[in-house]
C-alpha cells in the first residue's frame, strides 16, 4: 500500500517533469499543440518565469528520427527504475533474481516480435552498435570468400521496403551472410527471421516507442553465426556484448516490443490511411511535387516529397509549427543534399526540395490536416518569390538555360 | 467472480475513457480515447464468455496504466 503510493507519487513527478526547454521562447510562435505547462522539478532553475497556462509546441511529425514513449512502455519500466534496482547479474539475492527474471522475460518479447529464439537475441545501447557488431563479423571472418550483404529494411528517408525475403532466399542460397538493419521496420511491418533467411538483424528501441539507449542485436544460431564482440569485459551476453544489461531500459524495449506486435494491424492499417490523406490532399491542391521512392513497396509512415521551385530548408524554417525534417536526422547538420535521393536519381535541385513527413501511431488526423494546409500555403508563398517558378509560369525551360559564369 | 455483464462492460468503456481524458500531452490524450473507442467496437459482438472475460480483464490491467501515467 506503502509501496503504491510512493509509486504513484514517483511517477507523477516523472510524468510532470519538463520537456526539453525550446531554444526559443515561446513568444511570437504560432505553435499548436496544448499541453498543462511543464513543472519545473528543479526550483529556480532557469531565468524564465514558468508560463502561467498551457505551453504550445509544435506538432510532431518526425517519428523517423525518434518516437515518443508508449505509456505502456513506460508503465513497465518504472518499477525497475524505482524499487526493483537489482543488477540482473547479481546471483545470490533477490534484486538480482528478478531483474534478470524481467530482462529474460524482455529478451523473450523482443524474440517473439521477429521469430526468432530468445537466445539469438542480445542487448546493445542500439542499432548503430549493432551495425558495428554485425560488420565487424565480416573482418573476423575466417573464410576468404565469405562475404556479408548488408541492407536497411525500411528506408528511413524515403520509405522504401526492401525485398527482404528475396535477398535472403539468395544469401543463403549463395551461402553469404545477410545482415538487415531493421530500425525503422521491426513491429510496424511483419518480419519474420526465419521465412526471411535473415542470419543478423539490428533493432533500436527509440523508434518502435520505447526507450533510448537500448537495443539489441538479432545472431542467428542455427546455422551459428560467429560474431566478434565490440566490447569486452564480464562476458555478460554470452561474451558478445559485455556491460551490466540495464534492466529498466530492456524491459521497455520488451514492453515496446510486445505493444508493438499487438497494435501492428491496427497502426498499419490508420497509418495507411493518414498517409493516403497527406499525399492526395497535398498533390491536388499544389503542382510539381514528386513522391520520392517506389509507390509500390513503400511504408506509409515514412514520406518523402520533393516540392519543385522551393527550397527545403526554407520550407522546414516556413513550417515552424509542425516539427519536421529533410533527410535523415544523422545527417542533418551537413548541408548535402540526401544521398538517397541522389542514389535514386533525383535532380540535384529536386533533392534540395525534399521535406520528410513522418505518421506514427500518436499522429491525429487534425495534425495532418493542420500540416497539410501550412504546407500548402507555405508552398505556395515561396513560389510566388521564386524567380525560377516564374520563368516556368512563363513558359521556359529551366533545362535549357545557359547559366552565365560570373 | 462472475462474467462480465453488458453493464460492467459499459462502465469499465466509461471509467477508461474518462481517465483517458486526464493525459496531460495531447498526442497520449487522443491516442487513449481514440484506441478505447476502436478497441471496444471492434469486440462488441464477442459472444464467447471465456474470451470476453480475457478481454475485460486486459481492459481492467490497461485502465490501471492510464491511471498510473495520466
Amino acid at each position: 500500500m506503502l509501496l503504491r503510493a510512493a509509486w504513484r507519487r514517483a511517477a507523477v513527478a516523472v510524468t510532470a517533469a519538463p520537456g526539453p526547454k525550446p531554444a526559443a521562447p515561446t513568444r511570437g510562435l504560432r505553435l499548436r499543440v496544448g499541453d498543462h505547462a511543464p513543472q519545473s522539478a528543479v526550483p529556480a532553475d532557469t531565468a524564465a518565469a514558468p508560463e502561467a497556462g498551457p505551453v504550445l509546441r509544435p506538432l510532431y511529425m518526425d517519428v523517423q528520427a525518434t518516437t515518443p514513449l508508449d505509456p505502456r512502455v513506460l508503465d513497465a519500466m518504472l518499477p525497475y527504475l524505482i524499487n526493483y534496482y537489482g543488477n540482473p547479474h547479481s546471483r545470490t539475492h533477490a534484486y538480482g533474481w528478478e531483474s534478470e527474471a524481467a530482462m529474460e522475460r524482455a529478451r523473450q518479447q523482443v524474440a517473439s516480435l521477429i521469430g526468432a529464439d530468445p537466445r539469438e537475441i542480445i542487448f546493445t545501447s542500439g542499432a548503430t552498435e549493432s551495425n558495428n557488431i554485425a560488420i565487424k563479423e565480416l573482418e573476423a571472418a575466417i573464410q576468404p570468400d565469405t562475404s556479408l550483404v548488408s541492407v536497411m529494411t525500411v528506408n528511413n528517408e524515403i520509405g522504401v521496403k526492401q525485398p527482404i525475403a528475396e535477398i535472403g532466399r539468395i544469401c543463403s542460397s549463395r551461402k553469404v551472410y545477410f545482415h538487415t538493419d531493421a530500425a525503422q521496420a521491426v513491429g510496424k511491418i511483419p518480419l519474420d527471421v526465419n521465412d526471411m533467411k535473415i542470419d543478423l538483424m539490428s533493432i533500436s528501441g527509440h523508434k518502435i516507442y520505447g526507450p533510448k539507449g537500448v537495443g539489441a542485436i538479432y545472431i542467428r544460431r542455427r546455422p551459428r553465426v560467429r560474431v566478434e564482440a565490440l566490447q569486452s569485459g564480464g562476458g555478460q551476453e554470452r561474451g558478445m556484448r559485455s556491460g551490466t544489461v540495464p534492466t529498466p531500459l530492456v524491459v521497455g524495449l520488451g514492453a515496446a516490443c510486445e505493444v508493438a506486435q499487438q497494435e501492428m494491424e491496427y497502426d498499419h492499417k490508420r497509418i495507411s490511411k493518414l498517409s493516403e490523406r497527406l499525399i492526395q490532399n497535398i498533390m491536388k491542391s499544389l503542382p510539381d511535387v514528386v513522391m520520392n521512392g517506389d509507390p509500390e513497396h513503400h511504408y506509409p509512415g515514412c514520406i518523402n516529397l520533393s516540392f519543385a521551385y522551393v527550397e527545403g530548408e526554407s520550407l522546414l524554417m516556413a513550417l515552424k509549427d509542425v516539427a519536421l525534417s529533410s533527410g535523415s536526422a544523422c545527417t542533418s547538420a551537413s548541408l548535402e543534399p540526401s544521398y538517397v535521393l541522389r542514389a535514386i536519381g533525383t535532380d540535384e535541385d529536386l533533392a534540395h526540395s525534399s521535406i520528410r513527413f513522418g505518421i506514427g501511431r500518436f499522429t491525429t488526423e487534425e495534425e495532418v490536416d493542420y500540416t497539410v494546409e501550412k504546407c500548402i500555403q507555405h508552398v505556395k508563398r515561396l513560389r510566388e518569390m521564386s524567380p525560377l517558378w516564374e520563368m516556368v509560369q512563363d513558359g521556359i525551360d529551366l533545362k535549357s538555360i545557359k547559366w552565365t559564369q560570373h | 467472480m462472475a462474467a462480465s455483464s453488458r453493464a460492467q462492460v459499459l462502465d469499465l468503456y466509461r471509467a477508461m475513457l474518462r481517465e483517458s481524458k486526464r493525459f496531460s500531452a495531447y498526442n497520449y490524450r487522443t491516442y487513449a480515447v481514440r484506441r478505447i473507442r476502436d478497441a471496444f467496437r471492434e469486440n462488441k459482438n464477442v459472444k464467447d464468455p471465456v474470451e470476453i472475460q480475457t478481454l475485460v480483464n486486459k481492459a481492467k490491467r490497461d485502465l490501471g496504466i492510464i491511471r498510473r501515467q495520466a
